[in-house]
């Protein structure tokens, strides 16, 4: 499976007074089982470029190629590229609709027009890959948890068997532990069914702790793409876009700045503490 | 005297099935107890479905005890003569931005609540002026609501009421829907009216970063206090709040996993100034 953004541009409102340019000459290229993260502050184009990946929106030029095909093609079948590309919006959970779980996700592959049979199934392995308890199946999904709803929810899409599974800030007015929980299922689903994940956060924390590659959006250009260690190696220009580096590297920063002869180079708390405690110990670890 | 009092307060819900029926009882506040003095900067934290909002919609009288009183500035929320009073002693905002702007104009918006309680028109404008400084969005005050970030949107909803002149503002999880700029601008400006205009502040949030500038934190589970104090003594107790679905800030992990290690910290380092502070001394 390959998903190649082509010199994509994308203009709201073109040629009336209204035009606002939201993507500028983007181009990048998603493969098997990778883990993207994709940052940037509000108004960037990060979900104008979500929606452009499924087909949702159509590039004002520029070209989209799912497997080497164009998604704008005529004879490109769009429903396909719907299931293969799975989108998971902000509070999902505000979107579950029917009389008890498993019927909500049910209801995803049954508009795929799969026999009944393999819909239950796809539904029962969805909920139990985003390890929503037993209990939880046949109740209203309005009486579940908040964390639990957003699993529900994830489940719809999962069991339409997407290749990419892109997940608009999934985290969003959870508490600390139900953002862990969220996360790591969102990696073991990463690791053990081989799905794409594109992960859309503000949490430079977060994606430092789970993406393997970090593309980063400002005023609709991509302006980083790379591995999380090489993108917030750029402290400057991050903070010129408003956007932040994880803390623990904020911290070994600024004792650089101060002439503590550390290495700024770790993204994640375990890292960081490792390097001070490299140099607390005089170098010997 | 406090300006808040919750004294042994517990609220209980009924739960119904589908049909109706009386299916159990839910306590969602166990037995609280908190008092809060005015110019006091409280952070309340907990889990999802922890009480910390049932708690909050009781100081301004929107849920009432089920046992036990709340006083807020000596009247009790029970009593139906002083709902109004009380609601403008103790002002609420939000989560969610676009859910409580009414106004098509910012100042209109700001203005909405001072008209209802018959101040005079001159104070009206006045005091919405008065506000949308306070907030840094004065030069916003014409625009449509509906063209302001969610950031923009919640300093508005904060100044709408400001303007009806509360001793107190409850703000529950009024970043969660925010991005980081947007989290940043609202704390800035929840600070600015707690230690410039002396507003207590009662800020219910599950971010632990912006717990860190509150005189006190209390932390619910299961409905109950479990854990008060200063940012630095709660925020020492790291296992604890794991357990409680919480976390602790970036800049205490770190000091924390240090300190395991036998790196001579201190207990107590919450914020990232602080832990460069500590560790250039001893590096």
């Amino acid at each position: 499976m390959s998903l190649i953004v082509n010199h994509v541009n994308y203009i709201y409102g073109e040629n009336t007074a209204m035009e606002v340019r939201a993507l500028s000459d983007v181009s990048f290229q998603i493969g098997d089982n990778e883990f993207i993260g994709v940052i940037g502050h509000t108004g960037c184009g990060k979900s104008t470029l979500m929606q452009l990946l499924n087909g949702i929106l159509k590039p004002t030029s520029g070209e989209i190629l799912y497997n080497g095909q164009d998604i704008q093609d005529e004879d490109f079948d769009k429903k396909l590229l719907r299931n293969k590309v799975g989108l998971v919006f902000q509070y999902p959970e505000h979107q579950l609709f029917e009389v008890d779980v498993f019927t909500d996700v049910c209801y995803g592959p049954r508009n795929m027009g799969l026999e009944e049979n393999e819909i239950q199934l796809r539904a029962y392995d969805a909920l139990k890959a985003v390890k929503l308890r037993d209990e939880c199946f046949y109740v209203s999904p309005f009486d579940l948890s908040g964390g639990e709803k957003r699993r529900a929810a994830i489940a719809g899409v999962l069991a339409m068997k997407p290749e990419i599974l892109i997940l608009d800030e999934p985290t969003a007015g959870l508490d600390p532990k139900g953002r862990e929980e969220i996360l790591s299922l969102i990696r073991s689903l990463h690791d053990e069914s081989g799905i794409s994940i594109i992960l859309v956060s503000h949490s430079m924390e977060d994606v430092a702790e789970y993406a393997d590659r970090i593309i980063v959006m400002d005023k609709g250009k991509l302006q980083f793409d790379g591995s999380p260690a090489e993108v917030f190696d750029n402290y400057e220009a991050l903070a010129e876009m408003g956007l932040s580096v994880p803390a623990s590297k904020r911290v070994l920063y600024t004792l650089q700045q101060k002439g503590v002869p550390v290495k700024a180079k770790a993204i994640t708390v375990h890292d960081a503490v490792d390097e001070i405690y490299r140099v607390y110990s005089g170098g010997k670890v | 005297m406090n300006l808040i009092e919750a004294k042994n307060l517990i609220f209980e819900y009924i739960r119904r099935d589908k049909d109706g029926e009386v299916d159990g009882v839910t306590r969602a506040v166990n037995n609280v107890n908190i008092s809060v003095k005015q110019g006091d900067f409280i952070a309340v934290l907990g889990h999802n479905g922890s009480g910390k909002s049932t708690f909050a919609k009781h100081i301004n009288a929107i849920l009432h005890p089920t046992e036990g009183t709340v006083l807020v500035d000596g009247k009790d929320t029970l009593d139906e003569e002083y709902l109004w009073d009380i609601r403008q002693t103790a002002g609420m905002v939000f989560q969610n931005p676009d859910n409580q702007i009414i106004g098509s104009v910012v100042e209109e918006d700001v203005g909405f609540g001072p008209e209802n309680m018959g101040v005079p028109t001159k104070e009206i404008w006045e005091r919405v002026y008065e506000s949308l400084n306070i907030v840094g969005m004065y030069e916003y005050r014409k625009k449509s609501p509906n063209k302001l970030s969610g950031g923009q949107k919640q300093r508005v909803s904060i100044a709408g009421v400001l303007a009806m002149h509360p001793k107190c503002i409850i703000l529950d999880e009024p970043t969660a829907m925010l991005d980081p700029i947007g989290r940043k601008e609202v704390i800035r400006a929840v600070r600015a009216l707690n230690e410039v205009e002396n507003i207590t502040v009662i800020l219910i949030t599950h971010y632990m970063e912006e717990a860190i500038y509150a005189d006190k934190i209390y932390v619910m589970d299961k409905g109950s206090v479990v854990l008060e104090g200063e940012p630095h003594e709660v925020f020492e107790q790291v296992e604890k709040l794991e357990e409680l679905r919480l976390s602790v800030p970036e800049a205490t992990k770190i000091a924390h996993e240090l300190r395991g290690k036998g790196v001579p910290l201190p207990v107590g380092i919450i914020s990232e100034e602080e832990l460069v502070e500590t560790l250039s001394k001893i590096l």
